[in-house]
């Protein structure tokens, strides 16, 4: 009769166990999902922002219509690049960055452009938005971290392998973020 | 830094405790003192207990209006201030946190900041003209990370409710003292229970806990707040990765002589760095924040810079696109 209880219990405790680290799992994955929607949002965000932005500048910038030209290219990539994976829309979006500073370094040697009201906010706005990228890049890289070494680690990788929970791609940093200089060994 | 937050979240609620037993033994004390033996003692603690409660309930729910109504605070929205409120959305972003705070502006000279509110759907964050003159974007988005660490961490809760116990406590011993320095007892004394020693005995007790009670009070409910200050520090170099930012604010806001008009002894403990500005190296027991310079030392040490970094503006007060 013990003996019954004991198992019984151990049963009891061990489905507990499991639940909550299923639970758990599928709260992460949740996390990881969702801090993929805010980066979307924010790129969504300076795709639509970055035409009214060209629009405000051409006008004093007839000598620059290569930057301009190359933003535009820039931006219609990117949005092109957003339904093939993380690795390839990283990619396109970090190009996308690129063209935009080097914008925004042209725009300083304009004082006409740096003084408009509408380019100072657009400026504002595509700014921040830039750090909403990125921020929203640094918080879905973590949860990703996160998720990934639940799935990994013993034990819940038991649970993990179980009710087929998969690993996640990272959001890759600008290359002039992480710049490894290459060596050349031949 | 989670096992940081959690060691912080237990030490919190072992000085919460604290506090609940202090308001305990002063109803308990002055009960008895005044109403007479222990059923007396009894009585009043069940009357506290229900007023703490009901307190706790109304500072839970409206605690965040009142903190920001004192602090003569208006809201604003991202037409007003879209630096300010766009720093606010980026910090929101980085913390992970389900909604963006309201946000607020205090219309003071003196650079500071505060957040209250109760949890991160519920939650505000504060700032004075001050401080948005003064800042750069970089040095902004420290102050607001710290902020936003506030409100990540619970601290905003659990300000709120201890802020409330103690000021109660306080309140109570007050009207006590008064009570008592007046002939309270000595009238009901001579009203014919007296005589008993008891009586005296818990007179006594009651007389020194209304003095040192509300000492102690103060003195844990700063000890927490000192705490929880680093570790919002800490926690805004986790979100901003960029620990001069913060460094560069706190010594702007320190080096700035203007006091707030509307902060007093009950809101200073709410702020980035103390309102009423005492300038002392040591920490106090009656502080409720670290040392500014130490704060600053530490951050620098985070970020392997020297004093000589307060002085120079980052690369990244250009525009960090």
């Amino acid at each position: 009769m013990i003996a019954v209880i004991v198992i019984i219990v151990i049963l009891v405790v061990l489905v507990a166990i499991l639940a909550g680290m299923y639970n758990s799992l599928v709260g992460r994955r949740n996390q990881v999902d969702n801090s993929w929607s805010q980066i979307e949002v924010q790129l969504k965000r300076r795709h639509d922002l970055i035409p009214n932005l060209v629009e405000a500048v051409k006008d004093y910038m007839s000598y620059e219509q290569d930057t301009l030209t190359s933003v535009t290219q820039a931006r219609a990539a990117a949005i092109d690049a957003g339904n093939r994976g993380p690795e390839a829309q990283a990619q396109a979006e970090n190009a996308l960055t690129d063209t935009l500073k080097s914008l925004f370094a042209v725009v300083e040697s304009y004082p006409d452009l740096k003084a408009n009201q509408n380019v100072m906010s657009l400026q504002e706005e595509l700014t921040s938005t830039e750090n909403k990228i990125a921020f929203a890049r640094q918080f879905y890289n973590d949860s990703v971290l996160t998720y990934n070494n639940k799935i990994q680690m013993f034990p819940s990788n038991l649970i993990a392998g179980m009710f087929n929970f998969t690993t996640r791609q990272f959001f890759e940093a600008p290359e002039s973020d992480r710049a490894v200089p290459t060596v050349d060994l031949r | 830094m989670y096992e940081e937050i959690r060691r912080n979240r237990r030490a919190s609620w072992l000085l919460a405790g604290i506090v609940v037993a202090l308001l305990a033994a002063l109803g308990y004390a002055i009960g008895a003192a005044t109403l007479g033996g222990h059923s007396g003692g009894i009585g009043l603690l069940g009357v506290f207990g229900v007023a703490a409660i009901a307190w706790s309930v109304i500072g839970y729910y409206a605690g965040d209006r009142m903190v920001l109504a004192v602090s003569g605070a208006t809201l604003v929205t991202h037409d007003d201030e879209p630096r300010l409120f766009n720093v606010v959305e980026e910090m929101t972003i980085a913390a992970g946190l389900p909604r963006v705070p309201e946000v607020y502006v205090l219309d003071e000279a003196a650079p500071n900041a505060l957040a209250t509110g109760r949890d991160p759907q519920h939650a505000a964050i504060a700032v004075t003209r001050g401080l948005m003159d003064r800042l750069n974007r970089e040095e902004l988005q420290g102050v607001i990370a710290h902020e936003m660490s506030h409100i990540r961490n619970y601290d905003i809760r659990f300000e709120t409710l201890v802020g409330i116990l103690v000021g109660m406590i306080a309140l109570i011993a007050d009207f006590f003292l008064r009570w008592s320095f007046w002939g309270g007892m000595g009238r009901r004394r001579g009203g014919g229970t007296g005589g008993d020693q008891a009586g005296a005995v818990f007179a006594v007790v009651a007389i020194v806990l209304a003095i040192v009670a509300p000492l102690a009070a103060y003195a844990v409910q700063f000890a927490v707040s000192r705490r929880r200050e680093y570790l919002a520090d800490a926690s805004a170099v986790e979100l901003t990765r960029n620990p001069l930012g913060l460094a560069r604010a706190l010594h702007k806001i320190a080096a700035d002589p203007s006091k707030l008009r509307h902060a007093n002894r009950a809101t200073a403990h709410l702020y980035i760095e103390n309102p009423l500005k005492k300038t002392k190296a040591v920490t106090g027991v009656f502080d409720t924040h670290p040392p500014v310079q130490e704060r600053i030392a530490v951050l620098l040490a985070m970020a392997h810079a020297g004093p000589e970094a307060l002085a120079a503006e980052g690369p990244a007060s250009a525009p960090p696109v």
